[in-house]
């Protein structure tokens, strides 16, 4: 049959059909058997390297004590980068470099106290650094109150210092002319799109003004943020849903503070419907204004942590075909997908502040008959 | 993860997904229909896609 098959081909087409064809078939029996060669010797190493690559996208969710650019050797401890000072709260303040950590592999000794790091948190520990467990194997040492000025604070601010540089100047240039200078031609229309289609339209021309400050802030620090967190240094703000929590609680305090006669009425005692109903809907629509802010959290922590957990999987696939196909289909696909984080970090900055421009809006809104 | 787990975060992708498709086609046919209209109609529609995607976030973390 094989023998057939060949002679068929030889006969009918011209030779150099042939040779593609034999050519692209060895190819692929070529690839194939490399990589079933590749399985064989070490699905064991494999294995291994896949807890590795699972591990090193968790560990860069996590916030952390030092900042560390690039690791050179993991075993012998060598790291690029440079310490953070920790500043915890254990009977009376704690300053101290956190390179006494040396990036979690010792116990640093501050006043006669032991600290060690553990999952990237500061315990309390003794000389030896033993970590003790309950059932569920939860460590049971004492947390101290941790003020440090982590990873994550050193670049919210930078962040702030950044947008203070540029819009103190912006705002400068306009005290000689109305035309921006420098940096402020490119940020003018950005502030005049927020407040023309995000403020007017949502909050309304009465009350707009005492709400942009607000709304501007949020918008640029997320999107510098998240344009930050694209770069190679490793930078996660957006993906703590810490950070997420506090700007989502301005949002809900700034709402709750501001908001109007009409607006709390509309919560306990919706009018224009029946009793009974106004006693059904006074729960629900409490309960709503929690949560409107906590998807707000949840929705800008989530897009930026599953953007950077897809893009390094996509950057780890490389590391296990470990062939020829791995490199640029990791590479191609990590492009095409870096731009449409390019496009996620404006989006999650625009939604935030459309949705606070929203409930903003409904704070304020007058009565109106219906 | 375990197989029920990935099952419900799959169910919960596609119905995320649907009801985003959902929107962005009707935001297509009403910018078709009327396309002086367009921006109102994105700004519609990305709300409703936040709200929509909140949502599925929230149910992927319960998840």
């Amino acid at each position: 049959m094989h023998g057939f098959f060949e002679t068929d081909i030889l006969s009918d087409m011209q030779k150099p059909f042939y040779v593609k064809v034999l050519l692209v078939v060895t190819l692929l029996l070529g690839i194939n058997a490399f990589a079933q060669e590749k399985d064989h010797s070490s699905s064991e190493e494999k294995g291994s390297l896949k807890t590795e690559i699972k591990e090193f996208i968790g560990h860069h969710l996590l916030d952390s004590h030092d900042f560390t650019l690039f690791t050179i050797d993991e075993e012998k401890n060598e790291h690029v980068g440079f310490p953070l000072p920790v500043i915890i709260w254990d009977d009376g303040l704690k300053v101290f470099s956190s390179s006494k950590f040396h990036h979690g592999e010792s116990v640093a000794e501050v006043d006669g106290n032991y600290y060690a790091l553990y999952h990237g948190k500061i315990v309390k520990t003794d000389a030896e650094g033993t970590i003790n467990y309950d059932e569920d194997h939860h460590a049971t040492n004492v947390k101290p109150l941790d003020f440090s000025i982590t990873k994550n604070v050193v670049f919210i601010f930078l962040v702030s210092a950044l947008m203070l540089f540029l819009f103190g100047r912006m705002a400068k240039s306009y005290k000689t002319s109305a035309l921006p200078k420098g940096i402020g031609r490119l940020l003018e229309p950005i502030v005049l799109y927020i407040r023309d289609d995000i403020a007017i339209p949502n909050i309304g021309k009465k009350h707009y003004k005492k709400y942009m400050s607000y709304l501007l802030t949020v918008f640029f620090f997320i999107w510098i943020i998240n344009l930050l967190g694209l770069t190679p240094l490793g930078v996660n703000v957006t993906n703590n849903i810490a950070v997420t929590f506090a700007l989502a609680i301005l949002t809900y305090l700034i709402t709750t503070f501001t908001a109007n006669k009409n607006y709390w009425k509309h919560i306990f005692w919706m009018p224009d419907v029946p009793v009974f109903m106004k006693i059904v809907l006074a729960p629900i629509e409490l309960l709503g204004t929690f949560i409107k802010p906590f998807s707000l959290m949840i929705r800008l922590y989530a897009n930026i942590t599953a953007g950077h957990v897809v893009l390094m999987s996509i950057l780890g696939m490389m590391f296990i075909f470990k062939n020829w196909i791995g490199s640029p289909l990791s590479f191609g696909l990590a492009f095409a997908l870096s731009l449409l984080e390019l496009l996620v970090a404006a989006l999650q900055a625009y939604i935030f502040t459309m949705l606070s421009a929203l409930y903003f809006g409904s704070a304020v809104e007058e009565h109106h008959d219906h | 993860m375990e197989i029920p787990t990935i099952v419900g975060a799959g169910l919960i992708v596609i119905g995320a997904g649907l009801g985003i498709g959902k929107i962005g086609g009707s935001a297509m046919d009403a910018i078709a229909r009327q396309p002086e209209a367009s921006g109102k109609i994105q700004t519609a529609m990305l709300i409703a896609a936040a709200l929509i995607e909140g949502i599925g976030f929230a149910a992927l973390f319960a998840s």
